[in-house]
C-alpha cells in the first residue's frame, strides 16, 4: 500500500540546510500497521508531513513515496488533493490544535466528504453520525465545538474524521502522547479494533514504544533522520538504540526494573553537526572504534529483522 | 473502559446549556455606564480647570468691558460655588441640555442633531472601506509572509502609518483639488455640497464628489493598521495544526485560507479595531477640519479655535460617549461571534 | 555578585546588538533618528530663533526652490529649509518628552497593575481601560485648548492622552514576571513592594520599554504636528506650525508645493525612523516574533 523509497527532507534555512531525513526506505502493505519510534529531532514528524506533501515550502523532499504505486512526491497538484484525505489521511494531535476552534465538529468531519464530493446534506450528516457511533460519540456532539470536549474526545473526533472518506492508509501522528494513561488506552483499543474492521494500512509515530507495540505488527525505529531497526514488534531489539529505547520505560510491577540502568546519557545529534560515522557513536554504550569512522546501513539480523550496527548480523 | 460504555455514560449527560450572554451584556453595559459617569465627572473638572477662569480666556483678542465679562459668567453659571455647579452641570447633561453656543447663540444638541449626519455618512464610508480592504489585504499577506505581495503590503502599511492624517489631506487637496502642474484640479476644495445644492440624484452626486478626497485621507490612515492587525493574526494561525490538517483533507489553498485561518484571525483583530476606534475619531476630526466638511468633527474643531467651550464641552461629551459605547458593543458582539467565550 | 550581573549584562548588551545589527530595516532607522537629532542639536551653530521672525524673510514671498533659498520660501519670505532645520529641534523635543512622560506614567501604573492584587490593582487597571478607550486626539486636543498651547502643556497633553497602551503592556509583562518561581522565593524571603518592583520586575520590563518608548516617539511627533496644524499650539517653529501656515496662506492653490511637501516629508521621515527602529527592538527582544526555522 505505501512504499517510502529513500525519502529525503531538508529544511532550508538562514545560513544553510538542516538535514532532517536522511534516506528512509520502507513499506506498509495492505491491511498491516507499522509503528515508527524515535526521539523528538529523529525526523519522524517530518517523514509523516512529507507523505501528503504537507511540509511548509521551506522544505526539499527527495525520493519517492508509493501511494498504492502511485509516486506521490510527482503528483500534479490536482491529483494530490483529490488524492488527500481520500487515500490517506492524518490523525493529529486532537487535543492541541488539531481541530478548528471556530466549527462545530460535525461540519469538520463532513468536510473531507464535500471536499472530495462524495456526500452532502442530509447524506453527509448521516455519515457524520454514523463515524461518531463508531468511534463512541453519541450523535449530538456533532452540534459541538472543540472546546466543550476533553482530550480524549478530540482525539476520538479527529480519528472519525481521518475515517470520512474510507482512506486505504492512516497516519497517526503522536495520537496519544497528550492524554492521560487510562483515556490512551482507550484510544488505542479504538484505532486497534477500526483497523481491523476496516482493513485500513496504519503509520503510527510516537516517542512511547510500549504505545506502537501494542497496536503495530512491525516497528521501525529512527535516529538522526535514518532508521536504525525495523522488525516486528513481538521479536527483541538488535540495535544498541532500540533497546535503550526500549528499557527507558519500566515495567510496573517489577522491582528488577526499577534498580537497572536506565536511559542514555547525552543528547540527540545536531542535524547540521552529525558526528562522523554512525550517528549513535557518541551515546553507544557498545561502540567500537570503527563505529566512529564507519557508516552502517540496514542489515538482516533475525527473523524478519533489520538492524544498522556493526555488531548485528552475520 | 470499553468505547461501548463510554457512550453510554456520555448518552446520559446533559447538553450543556448556553446562558452566558444576557448576563455578560448586563456586566459590560453596567462597566459602560460606570465609564460614561467617569467620562462626565472628568469633562467637569476638565473644562473648569482653566488658570484664570474660562471667561478670561474667551475675552483674549475680544474687546469686552468688565460688565460684559461678569454678564458672561453669570450666564455660564460660573459665580456660584463648584458642588451646585456640578449639580446643574449633572441635571442639564442627563436632561440632554448641553448647554448653549456662544459662538452661535444656539443650544449645542440642535447643533450637534444638525451636523451628526455628515460625519456619520463620511466616518461609516470611510470605516467600511478601510475595514473590508484592509482586512482582506491583510488575510493575504500574512497567509504567505515575505511573499513579494506581503512585503508591498507591509511598507505600504508602515510608511501611511507615519504619514499624519492632515498632510495627507494637504497634499490630496494640493493634487486633485487644486491642480498641479498639468493636471487640473477635480475635486472640490470644501464643503459637502455646492453652493447651489443641487436636488435627487444630482444632489447625492454632488455630495458624493464632495466626499471623496475626505474619505480617501481617512481610509488611507486608517486602514494600514487595520492590516498589519489582520496580517499578524493570520500569522498567528497559520502555525496552527489545524491549518494542516485542512490542507491534508485536500481543500485548495486558498479555501484553507478563507475558511479556516480567516475565521480565526478575525476575532482578535475585530476586538483590536474597535479598541481603536479612538483613534479613527481623530482622523475623522482632523479630515473634518481640513475638507471643511460640515460634520460633528469641524463643529468640534471650531469651538476649539473660537474658543466656545460650553460648545467644546458639548460635543466633547458625546464624541467620547459615543467611543465608549461603541466600544462596549463590540464586547458584546465578540462574545456572540467567538464560540469558546460564548458557552463560558 | 554584582560583577557577575554585570558581565552578564554586558554580554547580554552585545549579543543584542548582534542581532539588531541584522535588522537591516531597524539600522536604517536607527542611523536616520541619529542624524535628525545630531542636525537638530548642531543648529544653533549655524543659525539661531531668529530665522523665524517673520521680518527677517528676506526671499521673496511664496518662492519656488532656487540657489538662494534651496527649499523655496513660505509666504513671509523666510527660507523653508532654514525654518525645518530650527524646527525641528522643537518636533523632536516634545516628542521625546512627550513619550517619556507616557513611558514614566505607563510604567509606574502598569506595574502598580500588575503587582498588587485585589482592589488596588483591579482599581488601576479600570482606570486604565477607562483612559485606553478616550479618543487620544480629541482628548489631547481638548487638554491643550484649557491649559494653553505652550510647549510644557502639549506634552502633557501627548503625555497623558498615550500612557494606557503602554500601561497594559508593562502589566502583562509585570504578571509574567512576577510568576516566575524566584519572585515566590524573594517573597517568602520577606522582599517588599519596592524590592520586587525595581530589582525584578524592572530590569526585566527593560527591553520591551525601550522598543515601546521608540514607538511611542513616532507616535508623539504625529501627535504633536497634528496638534500644531489645528492651531492649538503656541509654539511658531514646529513643522505643523509651518504647515498650518501654508494652509492658511493657501498654498494648495496657490500651488507652493515645496512649502507643504517640505516639512510633511520631514515629519514622515522622522517617524518612519523612529518606527522602523522600534519595530526592530520589538522583534529582537522578543523571540516569538522572529521567523523560525522550520516548524
Amino acid at each position: 500500500m505505501l512504499e517510502l523509497d529513500e525519502l529525503t527532507v531538508k529544511y532550508r534555512i538562514a545560513g544553510g540546510e538542516v538535514p532532517a531525513v536522511r534516506g528512509v526506505s520502507l513499506s506498509v502493505p495492505a491491511g498491516e500497521a507499522l509503528g515508527l519510534a524515535g526521539e523528538s529531532g529523529s525526523g519522524k514528524s517530518s517523514v509523516a508531513l512529507a507523505l501528503l506533501r504537507l511540509l511548509p515550502r521551506s522544505a526539499d523532499v527527495g525520493g519517492r513515496v508509493l501511494l498504492d504505486g502511485e509516486d506521490v512526491l510527482s503528483m500534479k497538484w490536482g491529483r494530490l488533493r483529490a488524492v488527500r484525505w481520500s487515500s490517506a489521511s492524518i490523525v493529529f494531535q486532537g487535543a492541541q490544535h488539531g481541530l478548528n476552534p471556530v466549527r462545530r465538529i460535525g461540519d469538520q468531519i463532513a468536510e473531507p466528504l464535500l471536499v472530495h464530493k462524495l456526500a452532502s446534506g442530509a447524506v453527509a450528516d448521516r455519515r457524520v453520525q454514523e463515524l461518531l457511533s463508531q468511534v463512541g460519540l453519541p450523535a449530538w456532539r456533532a452540534r459541538s465545538y472543540p472546546h466543550e470536549l476533553s482530550g480524549g474526545q478530540r482525539q476520538r473526533v479527529m480519528i472519525a474524521m481521518a475515517l470520512a472518506c474510507e482512506p486505504q492508509l492512516i497516519i497517526a501522528d503522536e495520537p496519544t502522547t497528550a492524554l492521560d494513561l487510562m483515556v490512551q488506552a482507550q484510544v488505542l483499543t479504538l484505532i486497534r479494533r477500526l483497523i481491523a474492521d476496516h482493513g485500513i494500512s496504519l503509520l503510527m509515530i510516537s516517542h512511547d514504544l510500549s504505545v506502537l507495540a501494542d497496536v503495530c505488527d512491525r516497528l521501525a525505529v529512527m535516529y538522526a533522520g535514518r532508521l536504525v531497526e525495523v522488525g516486528p514488534s513481538s521479536g527483541e531489539f538488535r540495535h544498541p538504540y532500540s533497546q535503550a529505547l526500549a528499557a527507558a520505560f519500566p515495567t510496573v510491577g517489577d522491582p528488577a526494573s526499577r534498580l537497572a540502568p536506565r536511559g542514555l546519557a547525552g543528547d540527540p545529534p545536531d542535524p547540521q553537526q552529525l558526528p562522523g560515522g554512525c550517528a549513535f557513536h557518541p551515546r553507544c554504550p557498545v561502540a567500537l572504534e570503527t563505529c566512529a569512522t564507519s557508516d552502517v546501513q540496514l542489515r538482516a539480523s533475525g527473523a524478519g529483522r533489520t538492524a544498522a550496527c556493526v555488531l548485528v548480523g552475520e | 473502559m470499553t468505547a461501548d460504555t463510554t457512550t453510554a455514560v456520555e448518552a446520559l449527560e446533559e447538553r450543556p446549556a448556553r446562558h452566558g450572554l444576557p448576563r455578560y451584556a448586563a456586566t459590560k453595559a453596567g462597566g459602560a455606564l460606570l465609564s460614561i459617569a467617569m467620562v462626565i465627572v472628568a469633562t467637569f473638572f476638565l473644562f473648569r480647570l482653566l488658570p484664570g477662569d474660562p471667561v478670561r480666556a474667551l475675552a483674549q483678542g475680544r474687546n469686552m468691558t468688565p460688565e460684559q465679562l461678569d454678564l458672561e459668567r453669570a450666564r455660564l453659571g460660573l459665580d456660584k460655588p463648584i458642588p451646585e455647579q456640578f449639580l446643574h452641570f449633572l441635571q442639564q447633561t442627563l436632561s440632554f441640555d448641553l448647554g448653549t453656543s456662544y459662538e452661535y447663540k444656539r443650544p449645542v444638541v440642535d447643533l450637534i442633531g444638525e451636523r451628526i449626519g455628515s460625519t456619520l455618512l463620511l466616518t461609516g464610508t470611510a470605516l467600511v472601506m478601510a475595514v473590508s480592504l484592509g482586512l482582506w489585504q491583510g488575510a493575504r499577506a500574512g497567509w504567505k509572509p515575505g511573499s513579494r505581495f506581503d512585503k508591498v503590503s507591509t511598507a505600504v502599511s508602515l510608511v501611511l502609518w507615519s504619514v499624519p492624517t492632515f498632510w495627507l489631506g494637504l497634499l490630496l487637496l494640493m493634487v486633485f483639488a487644486a491642480g498641479i502642474g498639468p493636471i487640473p484640479g477635480i475635486f472640490p476644495t470644501r464643503g459637502s455640497s455646492s453652493v447651489d445644492k443641487p436636488d435627487g440624484f444630482a444632489g447625492v452626486l454632488d455630495v458624493a464628489q464632495h466626499m471623496v478626497l475626505p474619505c480617501l485621507t481617512l481610509v488611507a490612515v486608517v486602514y494600514a493598521q487595520y492590516l498589519l492587525v489582520m496580517r499578524s493574526s493570520v500569522i498567528d494561525e497559520v502555525g496552527q495544526d489545524y491549518i494542516t490538517t485542512a490542507r491534508a483533507k485536500g481543500l485548495r489553498d486558498d479555501d484553507v485560507r478563507r475558511r479556516h485561518a480567516v475565521p480565526n484571525a478575525l476575532l482578535p483583530t475585530v476586538t483590536l479595531v474597535f479598541m481603536r476606534i479612538g483613534f479613527v475619531v481623530g482622523g475623522a476630526v482632523t479630515v473634518e477640519a481640513i475638507f471643511s466638511w460640515p460634520g460633528l468633527g469641524q463643529l468640534f474643531y471650531e469651538a476649539i479655535r473660537v474658543p466656545d467651550f460650553t460648545l467644546m464641552q458639548g460635543t466633547f461629551l458625546l464624541i467620547t460617549v459615543s467611543v465608549i459605547v461603541m466600544n462596549t458593543l463590540a464586547d458584546v458582539v465578540y462574545h456572540v461571534l467567538d464560540p469558546r467565550v460564548r458557552s463560558a | 555578585m554584582s560583577t557577575v550581573a554585570w558581565v552578564r549584562r554586558k554580554r547580554a548588551a552585545g549579543r543584542f546588538w548582534t542581532d539588531f545589527r541584522k535588522q537591516r530595516a531597524g539600522v536604517a532607522g536607527l542611523v536616520i533618528l541619529a542624524a535628525a537629532v545630531v542636525l537638530a542639536l548642531i543648529a544653533p551653530l549655524f543659525i539661531d530663533a531668529g530665522v523665524t521672525n517673520v521680518v527677517s524673510g528676506t526671499g521673496a514671498k511664496l518662492a519656488p526652490p532656487s540657489p538662494a533659498d534651496p527649499l523655496g520660501t513660505d509666504e513671509s519670505g523666510r527660507s523653508v529649509l532654514l525654518m525645518i532645520w530650527w524646527g525641528s529641534r522643537t518636533s523632536l523635543l516634545i516628542g521625546f518628552l512627550a513619550a517619556l512622560l507616557s513611558m514614566v506614567i505607563g510604567t509606574v501604573l502598569g506595574i502598580a497593575a500588575g503587582h498588587f492584587r485585589g482592589w488596588v490593582g483591579a482599581v488601576i487597571l479600570r482606570i486604565t481601560d477607562w483612559f485606553l478607550v478616550l479618543p487620544s486626539l480629541v482628548t489631547a486636543l481638548v487638554l491643550a485648548a484649557i491649559l494653553g498651547g505652550s510647549t510644557a502643556t502639549i506634552i502633557v497633553a501627548i503625555g497623558v492622552t498615550s500612557w494606557p497602551s503602554t500601561a497594559r503592556l508593562i502589566r502583562a509583562q509585570t504578571l509574567a514576571v512576577e510568576a516566575r518561581p524566584y519572585i515566590e522565593r524573594s517573597l517568602a524571603l520577606g522582599a517588599g513592594h519596592w524590592h520586587i518592583t525595581t530589582r525584578h520586575v524592572l530590569p526585566n520590563v527593560a527591553p520591551l520599554l525601550l522598543a515601546s518608548t521608540t514607538l511611542e516617539v513616532a507616535s508623539a511627533i504625529v501627535t504633536e504636528s497634528t496638534l500644531a496644524f489645528l492651531g492649538v499650539s503656541a509654539n511658531k517653529t514646529s513643522w505643523g506650525t509651518m504647515l498650518r501656515g501654508s494652509y492658511d496662506w493657501g498654498a494648495a492653490t496657490a500651488g507652493a508645493w515645496w512649502y507643504i511637501l517640505v516639512p510633511g516629508l520631514c515629519i514622515v521621515t522622522v517617524v518612519m525612523a523612529f518606527t522602523l527602529c522600534g519595530r526592530a527592538l520589538e522583534t529582537v527582544l522578543n523571540p516569538r516574533l522572529r521567523t523560525r526555522a522550520h516548524a
